[in-house]
């Protein structure tokens, strides 16, 4: 890994909330095409560190830099480097798909003709051609969820962040989505991956485990599954939590 | 640029595809004006009153068989002592009495002058106005009668309300349909939209976006400000086609301020989505707290000066109140900035105060 170049790097990633410290001193690195997964159960601290790597939140102390810019001063120049898709989808659901398509690609200053091209191109790819000018709501969850993805690394962002992409999905969809994102891996996209389900922390190139504000464990499945004897990963988060 | 455009479209887009939104934006505005409108100016028929004649002669019995012939009043009973006026006003069934002094036609002839007492039931102004206005038509029209027989008689009319001496503040319906028109469409659609975006999960995304907190405020607002303005100019329409309420001072200026309490309502949505997560809340916030002061405190259907001390105090931090008074003036009264530039001054501060107050705490709800 130590060849490809650093996209996230975080030391002493701090947040607190009063006396309430969600995220205690965090480290970790994350490299270029990495599909990164950050687990843990609800309230472990995901979502803060989440929101403080997208932007969103400025933390208590810790150097942190994302896609090479520093989230103290340059959340301007983060935000427009990621991708973000959240466990609800995002898409509006009285736009159509297209209009969808379009109205984010816009917000992410991309040109119409750049949008249309896109789009074309990510419609036939869904197998969307005859929804398109169908309302969001009419279409089923599953393929809401890959146009969602697929509109969140739309602009071509080095980084993608999923928080809890695959909620409420059935399993041959949750699969289909995971294959979707090992091709955008590929291709050289950063992905950093939030879940509690432990199938898909297989399917991680690296996890890290979080529990009460702090990382408990970072390596890759294989490694993890080796250093606590266990089976597979459900195994592993059980042995740590306990 | 071009992605903020691309926002308000979408707006647009939601408010155009959502049938109820719809029917609150562009149906409820017309039937509440056409509502209030024909419960305010509703005709008057067969109104019960009575007669008290302390003349009795030709003239005064001349005038109460005209006012009784006029199709809009019923004589209920004749009284003979100014004893009895009360208990008849009191038991509530007799909304007008009409008093002739005394030598009613004697004193016509010999002064040219006569007094006729009004005394109307005023626990509902609006009607006892408009009973003593027909009443007065009448009186007047028989006084025309006589004079252009030569004459130059004068009736002394005395008008007295009662239970409610003053009868400030009767409302008018058309500033008040529309400062709660405004206040309904601007904050509680603004903020129903924002706690829909959040409820959607929308919200994060276009946080994480690289649009600016302040253009998606902007971009969320604008297509309210559009679409309240039009309303705004539909009521006055209203108003003066369906109503004949005309705007008797500057248009410019009536419509300017329309938008600064546009401005203000909407810096009130955009307050209360910040405290609400969902749509319900937004809705039922707006519901409380803007809408029922809005239609109780502001001096819309309740005169301010009837309410109890502490209700009038809460009713200066009423912007609505403003509006209202703004309005009346510019339209019913014809005055210029000159005479609302106070009332105009403190709705421009409530709305820099709101606003201020609604951007920083929406900016530190992203923290």
């Amino acid at each position: 890994m130590n060849d490809k170049q650093l996209v996230i790097s975080a030391k002493g990633l701090t947040k607190k909330f009063g006396d309430f410290v969600a995220n205690d001193h965090l480290d970790f690195d994350v490299f270029q095409g990495e599909i990164f997964g950050f687990l843990g159960a609800n309230g472990a601290g995901k979502t803060t560190a989440i929101k403080i790597l997208c932007g969103l939140s400025i933390p208590t102390s810790g150097d942190i830099n994302v896609a090479g810019y520093d989230v103290y001063t340059e959340t301007e120049q983060i935000k427009s480097n990621i991708g973000y898709m959240s466990q609800r989808f995002s898409l509006y659901p009285d736009l159509t798909v297209s209009e969808n398509i379009r109205f984010y690609g816009g917000i992410y200053g991309l040109g119409w003709k750049e949008i249309k091209q896109k789009r074309k191109k990510l419609i036939e790819k869904l197998g969307l051609v005859e929804e398109r000018n169908g309302l969001i709501s009419d279409i089923p969850l599953g393929w809401k969820q890959k146009l969602a993805f697929s509109i969140a690394i739309m602009h071509e962002p080095k980084i993608v962040f999923l928080d809890e992409p695959t909620g409420g999905v059935d399993p041959v969809t949750r699969r289909m989505f995971w294959d979707m994102i090992y091709e955008v891996s590929e291709s050289g996209t950063t992905v950093f991956v939030t879940t509690h389900y432990m199938d898909e922390a297989e399917y991680c190139n690296r996890v890290c485990i979080m529990d009460e504000g702090k990382i408990v464990a970072l390596d890759t499945p294989e490694e993890l599954k080796r250093n606590y004897h266990a089976q597979n990963m459900n195994e592993v988060f059980i042995k740590i939590a306990r | 640029m071009k992605s903020f455009f691309g926002f308000v479209k979408k707006e647009f887009l939601h408010i155009f595809r959502d049938p109820r939104t719809m029917l609150v934006l562009f149906g409820m505005p017309v039937a509440l004006v056409l509502i209030f409108g024909y419960v305010v100016t509703n005709e008057i028929k067969d109104i019960p009153i009575a007669v008290l004649d302390h003349s009795k002669d030709e003239m005064t019995r001349e005038i109460t068989q005209k006012i009784i012939s006029s199709g809009y009043f019923k004589l209920m009973a004749e009284l003979t002592s100014s004893n009895d006026v009360e208990a008849m006003m009191l038991k509530g069934d007799i909304k007008e009495v009409i008093i002739f002094e005394p030598g009613f036609a004697v004193s016509l002839q010999k002064d040219g002058k006569a007094d006729v007492q009004l005394l109307a039931d005023a626990s509902d102004p609006n009607t006892a106005n408009l009973i003593v206005n027909y009443t007065k038509g009448i009186l007047f029209d028989y006084l025309n009668k006589q004079n252009q027989a030569g004459t130059s008689y004068q009736f002394d009319t005395r008008v007295r309300m009662v239970y409610n001496q003053s009868l400030k503040g009767v409302y008018m319906f058309v500033p008040g349909t529309m400062a709660m028109i405004l206040m309904l469409i601007s904050a509680m659609m603004t903020s129903i939209s924002i706690a829909r975006e959040k409820e959607l999960g929308t919200m994060e995304v276009l946080m994480v976006s690289p649009l600016k907190p302040f253009q998606i405020i902007i971009g969320k607002v604008i297509p309210y400000i559009v679409l309240s303005f039009i309303n705004a100019v539909v009521i006055i329409l209203l108003g003066f086609f369906v109503f004949g309420l005309p705007v008797r001072g500057s248009l410019v200026l009536l419509l300017a301020e329309n938008l600064l309490f546009i401005s203000l309502a909407l810096s009130l949505g955009i307050l209360i989505s910040t405290v609400s997560e969902s749509q319900q809340v937004a809705m039922f916030i707006s519901l409380f707290a803007l809408m029922l002061p809005t239609i109780l405190l502001s001096g819309f259907i309740y005169p301010i000066e009837n309410m109890p001390v502490i209700l009038q105090v809460i009713s200066y931090a009423m912007p609505p109140k403003y509006f209202i008074i703004i309005i009346k003036d510019i339209m019913i009264k014809g005055e210029g900035l000159g005479l609302v530039w106070e009332e105009t001054l403190i709705l421009f501060g409530m709305m820099i105060f709101f606003l201020l107050i609604a951007v920083k705490r929406f900016k530190t709800r992203l923290e």
